[in-house]
């Protein structure tokens, strides 16, 4: 198990590093100038050349990564027109715009995807399996014919539609709920759990088909084995076989899915976030995108890309222990 | 693969099966409805007499900012759908405009997936140990790329010269190869090691030819299959780089970028809001109705009881 | 009301296949007394795990059709309401079933899983029915019985799973116990340990037993009765000294006649007609009652002439191919385990040399070696005198056809996809032969040549039995022309009378061609009827090797002693008299 566990994390790191250099390569080298892409077309050949000098982009490109590195494990300087900025230990860059450190514009939106992802899961979780073991438990029945339709139905549709609909029909027309906004928890618990209700359930909503589709599927699997033949040729009741065995045997795969997800979640919530304009790490993404604030974009990229490889490695063992007949190698 | 009648029966075996779904058969017209309008999207938009960049600024109320005149968002005899808030461009041909980006994408993407997929996940399947070691780390690598964050990105700094919709292709398919490999690469180790393999080694097959003769025509299934699933998550791909506003650029149309638009006036056109809604949950359900329809029918275990049953016989 | 354990009458089975139903019992009756076994025999497709499936009810809710009465313990299973069907479940009739890996849910300790079936059927606190579950495991011969309540299923081997599923099915003491294939998935001297227990705890419990299995060894001296079943029907019942001794029906006859003979001192099968020696099988079989020695001495000269001529010793073949010091590891530093260690062998032109050992023993890993599917990791394989442990894999190519190799499965050695006339002409285009019409033509000589039509070049594997698809994988080896074939246990998936006529091809094939051969096996009287020379494996070594009557008339080695007396035999007295001997020797 220990020796599983150090493979996987010099494993993980590797993935790290690698997906730094290729982020790294695609976005610094790739396209041209940064320095053009930053100022816009309206700069002058002198701004640009006094701009490429602040961001350190006349150097060779080992350099400017070797820097980089520096920067996340030991902070760095920038020199700017006005006089130098520190930028601290875990230090992704300097926003093009706004000077900000990107560290702390990331830092300070994390809250609230945080929360979003957070709630969603809850929702998605137990709407999710329990819909899963209710399509099983009334299997052949009209119950489950509507289950796995309205499942098929949520895999299809994109989370916007939902999101718009459920605008639509609560916000616009029956006006039951505010229209979503953010506050955080800290402040006051109530606002922040209405404003972000709507977008929690059509998150959730989505999630919930494939962990629907999942357990029960899974589940199915496992009543079609052996093991469960024999209890039943034991005289355990139908109800107990799946709620004790073939539960048991789902289990595992949504647990490690449910890791996977919530890592994947930080940067796959784009859409909700800008549908429902939560100032969260996708809305700072599309934001930074549109104005070509590079250090940020890539800064979103690799904090997003570090959620998606820890949450993989997280998964993995999870599946492992809860599955006691995977052998870890 | 081997003998054209042996395909050929297999082929109409899986088509039997499929057939026999109901919802899968209704998908599958649903399917074809949508190609057939992208196809012909020139010829409806000309016999509706309308283009779909057009602006029509008498039919929008300035006042209000924009909201179309009339009722269910402008809807008229000229204007079979109504027309867009704001611009006053025609929704009809908007939408019929927007089948051929998200058809176009969707199925592009997912051959250069595909295509990847398939040979990165044979060459690290039968590679030494070295080449399989270096491939998976890449797709492991590909896999944890955060694609949404990533496309948005890529999409931001490629120079607007580039084609949009095959860059979107290229971007959704390049980033979104993992899964392809990860099962070809299963699917490869899984059949080297069964004894028909290694009795072609035996009988003097070289690698290429194993690959070619044994490995392809049985990793053909699970490919289509996980095909299948791919093409609607390209289309909802496309449709969220879209409306996130990186996807195509105006004056070309697309469900997403619709979508976009709708959200600053859901409240005063619910209409443009429904129909590329409607237009694009019907294609990605569509795409994963037949796609469900295509893994039952190419199912190892379903195809099993088939052979049992004429086991029996012969 | 009825005075019988168990009474079945006019049971019907159907099942549904595509659009119609397929019969897999047919109008079956039977009785069992209480306290008394029964075991019933057949091939696989003869309907005997669905007859014991059907006393507990189990078709229910799978869509089969079931007629006629079954009353276990004076219930009647088929109108039983599911209260009082799942009181039979257990309590009354309790099921072992064949994979004790699988029928074990492998997320629970097992004892937890006594524990719950226990729990159904009484009202007691978990405490005591943990406790009842140690204690039945205990009696199964679980070492640490109360510790390995708390080990899930892949923490034991397979012997003591099969134990823990027999404690389960004590748990309730139930009065009848159903045993589908009890040790099918077992090794030989494993199997002779459950097959004890089983018949211990009968003595003990009282418990009726009703065993179901393809082999006639396991039940020549574990039942009372017996019942052969063909085709969902009976063919034959009596007493298991009668149908195993003087059997009446044609079917039980042949089928007691293909049952290879571990104490048979002649090659009955590769160097006579089938029809011989199926007349001398069966004489042996009904004639005598301790050991068939002299029953079949008749027969010897027959086949002393071609005995001779393949004699193992002296130098009457060249040596074809010679393993010195063979080894083989698995897995990288830290981990590795050694399949095959230091393995020295000879294999001369135009003999057979078999190779048995348990699971386990490294055996298929010798094999795939000795065809250089496998890279040796130590040691040397020398092939006319040539090394060739160590080409690589275009140096070796124009060996290749020399070494050809027959697979145990013969579902996965055929490619589903491709006909099987394609299969066999692969060896062929591969060399470069381009002339379809040489190719058709030789294809179908081969597929004559190993009793198939030579029509069915088109034909894909599933439309083929076991036995059929064996054939193909034959004429497949055949095609390159080799020199020696290892056959890695070539008829083990086999029904009995489909092994015996696999094996008699296998020896045509070696008279008429030349050929050396190869053959591994864990059953020990299949090898003795092919073998000329034997080496016993067991973790990775030979242990022993020799003549095959020396070896299995003589064994020096206490492994292959052990085996050897582990060997179920189909005469009842002379089984019992084992049992006596092993548990003596316990």
């Amino acid at each position: 198990m220990t020796g599983y566990l150090i493979r996987r994390i010099i494993g993980m790191v590797t993935v790290l590093f690698a997906l730094t250099v290729i982020i790294y390569a695609v976005f610094y080298i790739a396209p041209g100038d940064p320095a053009q892409l930053a100022c816009g077309l309206k700069c002058s050949p002198v701004q640009v050349r006094q701009l490429r000098g602040q961001l350190g982009i006349n150097e060779p490109v080992y350099l400017q990564y070797a820097h980089f590195l520096k920067g996340v494990f030991a902070g760095r300087d920038f020199s700017s027109g006005a006089g130098v900025l520190h930028c601290d230990a875990p230090c992704l860059g300097i926003s093009y715009r706004t000077n900000e450190q990107v560290t702390s514009m990331i830092l300070n939106r994390l809250p609230v995807t945080a929360s979003l992802a957070l709630g969603a899961m809850v929702i998605w979780l137990l709407l999710g399996v329990g819909s899963g073991l209710l399509s099983v438990l009334r299997r052949g029945r009209f119950t489950e014919r509507v289950l796995t339709s309205l499942t098929l139905a949520g895999t299809a549709i994109p989370v916007f539609i939902i999101g718009l609909l459920l605008l639509l029909l609560f916000c616009a027309y029956l006006q039951w709920l505010p229209f979503p906004s953010y506050v955080a928890l800290s402040e006051d618990p109530q606002q922040w759990f209405w404003g972000l209700l709507l977008p929690w359930v059509s998150l959730a909503l989505i999630e919930s088909a494939k962990y629907a589709r999942l357990t029960r599927s899974s589940m199915l699997e496992t009543l079609a084995e052996d093991h469960i033949r024999t209890f039943r040729a034991y005289g355990v009741s139908e109800r107990r076989l799946v709620t004790r065995h073939a539960l048991r045997g789902a289990l595992s795969p949504v647990i490690a899915l449910s890791a996977l997800d919530l890592g994947t979640m930080f940067g796959s919530a784009v859409l909700t976030e800008s549908l429902f304009g939560l100032p969260g790490l996708g809305k700072l993404m599309v934001y930074s995108v549109n104005v070509l604030d590079l250090p940020v974009v890539v800064g979103l990229v690799m904090v997003t890309g570090f959620c998606v490889v820890v949450a993989n490695a997280i998964a993995d063992v999870l599946y492992a222990v809860a599955d006691r007949r995977v052998v870890l190698t | 693969m081997s003998s054209p009648t042996g395909l050929l029966a297999g082929v109409a075996q899986v088509w039997r099966r499929l057939r026999s779904q109901r919802a899968a058969l209704t998908a599958a017209i649903v399917l074809a409805a949508l190609v057939v309008i992208a196809l012909a999207a020139p010829l409806l938009t000309a016999i509706e007499g309308q283009d779909p960049t057009t602006y029509h600024d008498t039919l929008v109320n300035s006042a209000s900012g924009g909201v179309p005149i009339g009722s269910f968002g402008g809807v008229s005899a000229d204007h079979w759908l109504g027309v867009e808030p704001g611009t006053g461009r025609d929704v009809f041909a908007r939408l019929v405009y927007g089948a051929q980006i998200s058809l176009l994408v969707a199925v592009g993407s997912t051959v250069v997936q595909v295509l990847i997929g398939v040979a990165v996940g044979l060459a690290a399947g039968l590679g030494n140990r070295f080449l399989d070691h270096l491939l998976s780390s890449t797709t492991d690598v590909m896999l944890a790329l955060p694609t949404l964050v990533f496309s948005i990105a890529l999409m931001a700094v490629v120079p607007s010269g580039f084609p949009r919709p095959v860059l979107l292709m290229l971007v959704i398919g390049l980033l979104g190869w993992g899964g392809t490999a990860r099962v070809v690469r299963a699917q490869t180790l899984t059949l080297r090691e069964l004894d028909y393999v290694a009795a072609a080694r035996l009988g003097g097959s070289s690698r290429w030819r194993i690959a070619r003769r044994e490995l392809l025509p049985s990793i053909a299934a699970p490919v289509i299959t996980y095909a299948a699933l791919l093409l609607p998550s390209n289309v909802v791909s496309e449709a969220g780089l879209s409306f996130l506003g990186v996807g195509v650029k105006p004056p070309t149309s697309s469900w997403g970028q619709m979508l976009s638009t709708a959200t600053t006036w859901f409240r005063a056109d619910p209409t443009y809001v429904l129909l590329p809604a409607l237009m694009l949950f019907a294609t990605t359900l569509a795409f994963t109705v037949v796609g469900d329809a295509v893994r039952t029918a190419l199912d190892p275990r379903a195809a099993s009881r088939v052979r049992v049953g004429t086991k029996g016989a012969a | 009301m009825s005075e019988h354990l168990v009474e079945v009458r006019g049971l019907t089975v159907e099942f549904p296949v595509a659009d119609s139903y397929v019969r897999a019992v047919d109008g079956l009756d039977f009785t069992l007394e209480a306290g008394k076994a029964l075991g019933i025999v057949g091939e696989s497709g003869s309907g005997k795990s669905t007859v014991a499936f059907g006393l507990l009810g189990l078709h229910r809710g799978t869509g089969a059709r079931l007629t006629g009465s079954v009353r276990v313990a004076d219930v009647d299973v088929v109108g039983a309401d599911d209260g009082e069907l799942r009181r039979v479940r257990g309590e009354l009739a309790a099921m072992v079933f064949q994979d004790p890996l699988s029928a074990l849910d492998p997320y629970h300790p097992v004892g937890d899983q006594i524990a719950e079936v226990y729990r159904v059927h009484r009202k007691v606190t978990r405490r005591a029915a943990r406790a009842r579950a140690v204690e039945v495991l205990d009696r199964v011969g679980i070492p640490d019985a109360a510790r390995r309540a708390r080990s899930r299923p892949h923490e034991f081997s397979g012997g003591m799973r099969q134990r823990v599923l027999i404690a389960m099915a004590l748990a309730c003491e139930p009065r009848l116990l159903i045993a589908d294939e009890p040790t099918t998935a077992l090794d030989v001297t494993v199997q002779a340990q459950i097959l004890d227990l089983l018949h211990d705890l009968r003595a003990e419990t009282g418990a009726g037993l009703l065993l179901v299995t393809h082999d006639l060894g396991v039940v020549a001296g574990s039942v009372d009765h017996v019942l052969v079943m063909k085709d969902g029907r009976a063919v034959e019942r009596g007493t298991v000294a009668e149908v195993l001794g003087t059997p009446r029906e044609p079917y039980t006859r042949a089928l007691l006649a293909a049952v290879p003979r571990v104490d048979a001192p002649v090659h009955p099968v590769d160097k006579r007609g089938p029809v011989a020696a199926v007349a001398a099988g069966t004489g042996g079989a009904a004639a005598t009652s301790d050991g068939g020695d002299a029953a079949e001495a008749p027969a010897a000269p027959v086949s002393g002439g071609a005995s001779a001529a393949v004699g193992p010793v002296g130098a009457d073949g060249d040596v074809l191919l010679e393993a010195d010091g063979l080894r083989r590891e698995f897995g990288r530093r830290g981990a590795t385990v050694t399949a095959v260690d230091g393995v020295s062998l000879t294999v001369r032109e135009g003999e057979t040399l078999g190779v048995v050992g348990e699971s386990g023993s490294g055996k298929t890993t010798l094999g795939r070696m000795l065809v250089r599917l496998l890279d040796p990791t130590g040691g040397q394989l020398r092939y006319r005198g040539q090394d060739i442990g160590a080409l690589g894999e275009k140096a070796l190519r124009p060996l290749r056809h020399e070494l050809q190799m027959v697979f145990q499965d013969p579902v996965s050695s055929l490619n589903p996809r491709r006909s099987i006339g394609e299969s066999i002409a692969d060896p062929l285009r591969a060399a470069g032969e381009r002339d379809e019409r040489r190719i058709r033509a030789r294809v179908g000589e081969l597929l004559e040549r190993v009793g198939l039509d030579p029509d069915w070049y088109h034909r894909y594997p599933h439309e083929f039995s076991g036995g059929q698809r064996q054939r193909v994988g034959i004429a497949r080896a055949l095609a390159p022309e080799p020199k020696l074939i290892v056959c890695d246990e070539p008829v083990s998936a086999l029904d009995v009378t489909t092994q015996a006529q696999v094996v008699e091809l296998l020896g045509e094939l070696q008279r008429d061609l030349g050929l050396s051969l190869v053959f591994i096996a864990h059953d020990l009287a299949v090898v003795r009827q092919v073998s000329d020379r034997v080496a016993v494996m067991r973790a990775g070594q030979v242990v022993e090797h020799g003549r095959v009557d020396e070896v299995y008339d003589s064994p020096q080695h206490s492994y292959t002693k052990g085996l050897l007396a582990a060997v179920p035999v189909l005469d009842p007295t002379e089984s019992a008299a084992r049992r006596a001997a092993r548990a003596g020797a316990r």
